[in-house]
């Protein structure tokens, strides 16, 4: 699920308010969208790129690799499904409050078929000095610069707080992976983990988490695998037991998801758990030895 | 979105589960008309909580008479919180054995899970705890479903005899239900066998996922509105995200990870955070009313102003910010930390209409917060 400079990227939605901002902000960075979709303007031409009325035209006419979806809650599942069967390789579900059976229901699709989905309810993915897909500020220099230090986030605004610490720290990113608030995300954060553990260029990963499930827990595990450093934040500790803190995941009942269960895990796995995220650059420096 | 039990059972019926037969009161002569139409009865709370029974909320009545003292005793009440206001009269129902069954989501799989077990009347955890070779959970792909043969196959020898059969049409239909009204949860606590060999759902939870209340208006009727404090009704009319805490220091933040960060950070350095209240997404443009509603709560002594821009462009924030802060000219000390997309000109705008310059980090914002309470 790592976005690349060469990948054939697909705008679902692309007409839309946000849809055009975002495209205009990917292609001046580099990524290299190769058309868009609206279900009543097909054949027309916006932000430079043919519009096509479905995913599945597209492939016949423009041939994707990766599906940007601007498409609004309910109406996911469908263009979901229509990225999938026409093959796309990889989806950015950037929708909140898709209903969960729904994003179940697509994740399934796409298990069958190989392809890959980030989010719903992420942010995008950035691949510095490449490309990026989704929403998040690449082009700010501040907060996204080339470098070896993998980023996870389930929140898009935590994700850019850490990357500009990284980059304050004197590090950059090899790769910013945003997974979601949902309960329910198509690459979870041991999915993340192993991504980012395979791609090259990548010397350590900063894991940001939040309270509720259990994925950081489950990152744990492979995380004790991994000879790459692990540093870690997770939101959440000062949030009281069964509210909803924003994210529709972000939720503590019981011992379940709790902060001091995901630190304890992370924790026993070897991972360094920061108290701040200003801590990041130097737990980076301490696990890296520079 | 929760739903009570006696809100939950209707939707059992409509598949094709059998309850008992009952009705809703809220006074104790009419739980005792209720109890009349058996005689024996079970008087049980109605409060969106689980452990209603521990508490003394569920009471059986072996007459209409007892049924009007238990339901005086239950109704006014408070269960975890919640005050009891109305009692659901239930006829007995000859338990024979008690099971447990459940769909909920399951991230780990990302699919449904289904749970049934042949221990039931305890939690859950309480099972997978004592006796977790009794326990059967089976992930469902959603595309396939889960149905009969399905059912068939995951209730087979577990002792149940002559009920299985039925056992398993219950699961299949609870499944149907499940998706059927786009649960998260759905369990029924006991599932009983009754001594006439009935297969009948005594007591049910649900919970219907928020995201999907828009397509089942009529359904959501039933469901329990949600127990908010009256900044948290006032935030919800208004598009935001706020949830009140009991300390004094405020947080508006973008984005719920950043949010939730901001409050670790104020107790990190020995502050206690006032509220949650974020305004990430497309909420970005609503920062004005966000700050006026936060500047209303009382006790407030300080306030971290803590924005970190992606999508949500921190000079619109800031923008709505300085006219809150123009229109209210408040008093308590306001702490700002302003990055990411638009973090210049947002700057920039601090400088030359309010004489203010954001802290280097959220740290030192935070920091600065919790210091200027104590002082």
């Amino acid at each position: 699920m790592i976005v690349r400079g060469t990948d054939r990227v697909l705008v679902m939605g692309i007409t839309g308010k946000q849809g055009t901002f975002w495209t205009e902000r990917m292609q001046a960075y580099g990524t290299r969208v190769v058309g868009g979709t609206h279900p009543s303007k097909a054949g027309t031409t916006h932000c430079n790129v043919p519009v096509y009325a479905t995913a599945g035209y597209a492939m016949k006419g423009a041939r994707f690799d990766v599906s940007v979806l601007f498409i609004p809650p309910l109406m996911v599942k469908e263009a979901a499904m229509d990225a999938i069967e026409a093959g796309a390789k990889g989806l950015v579900v950037l929708t909140e409050h898709i209903p969960v059976q729904d994003v179940m229901y697509f994740v399934s699709a796409a298990r069958e078929r190989s392809a890959w989905i980030l989010g719903p309810n992420t942010a995008g993915a950035v691949t510095p000095g490449e490309c990026f897909a989704g929403f998040m500020p690449a082009f700010n220099e501040r907060i996204f610069r080339k470098g070896s230090v993998g980023v996870i986030s389930r929140s898009g605004s935590l994700g850019v707080l850490f990357c500009l610490n990284v980059v304050q720290a004197g590090y950059g990113e090899s790769a910013f992976l945003g997974i979601g608030g949902d309960p329910i995300i198509g690459t979870t954060t041991r999915d993340a983990l192993a991504a980012l553990d395979r791609f090259p260029g990548t010397e350590a990963v900063v894991m940001v988490g939040e309270i509720g499930g259990t994925m950081e827990e489950e990152a744990a595990d492979y995380a004790r695998t991994m000879r790459k450093p692990v540093v870690a934040f997770i939101a959440g500790g000062a949030a009281p037991e069964g509210k909803k803190m924003g994210h529709a995941g972000a939720i503590v009942t019981g011992n379940k998801g709790s902060y001091a269960s995901k630190r304890a895990a992370l924790e026993a796995a070897g991972v360094t758990v920061l108290d701040t995220p200003s801590d990041v650059g130097a737990a980076l420096k301490a696990r890296l030895g520079r | 979105m929760n739903f009570e039990e006696h809100a939950a059972k209707p939707l059992l019926a409509a598949r094709g589960i059998a309850v008992p037969a009952g009705g809703l009161a809220q006074t104790p002569d009419e739980a005792a008309g209720i109890a009349a139409r058996w005689g024996a009865a079970v008087v049980k709370a109605q409060v969106p909580a689980g452990k209603r029974g521990k508490a003394g909320g569920i009471k059986r009545a072996a007459s209409p008479a007892e049924a009007r003292i238990h339901a005086s005793t239950i109704l006014g009440m408070e269960i975890a919180g919640h005050r009891v206001e109305k009692v659901l009269i239930e006829e007995q129902v000859p338990i024979a054995r008690e099971l447990y069954a459940a769909v909920v989501n399951d991230a780990s799989s990302k699919g449904p899970l289904v749970m049934f077990s042949t221990e039931g009347g305890m939690d859950i955890e309480e099972i997978a705890a004592a006796s977790p070779g009794k326990l059967r959970r089976l992930p469902v792909d959603i595309r396939q479903g889960f149905r009969l043969v399905e059912a068939n196959t995951l209730v087979k020898g577990m002792g149940l005899g002559a009920a299985e059969g039925k056992v398993a049409e219950a699961l299949a239909r609870l499944y149907e239900a499940y998706t059927g009204v786009d649960a998260e949860l759905l369990e029924i606590n006991p599932l009983v066998v009754t001594k006439d060999g009935r297969v009948v759902a005594l007591d049910c939870k649900l919970v219907i996922d928020d995201s999907a209340v828009v397509r089942h208006s009529d359904v959501a009727r039933g469901g329990t509105p949600e127990k908010l404090t009256g900044l948290e009704a006032r935030a919800r009319d208004a598009g935001l995200k706020y949830i009140d805490l009991d300390g004094n220091v405020g947080v508006l933040a973008n984005g719920a990870g950043l949010t939730m960060t901001t409050m670790d950070m104020v107790r990190h350095y020995g502050g206690r955070p006032a509220n949650f209240l974020e305004i990430g997404g497309e909420a970005y443009t609503q920062a004005r009313p966000a700050l006026e509603l936060l500047l209303s709560k009382p006790g407030i002594q300080s306030i971290v102003i803590n924005f970190c821009g992606a999508f949500a462009r921190t000079d619109v924030m800031t923008q709505g910010v300085i006219e809150a802060i123009e229109a209210l000219e408040p008093a308590v000390p306001i702490f700002f930390s302003v990055h990411g997309t638009g973090d210049e000109q947002a700057i920039r705008l601090l400088k030359e209409r309010l004489g203010v310059t954001p802290l280097a980090t959220m740290d030192d914002a935070c920091k600065a917060a919790v210091a200027a309470v104590k002082a």
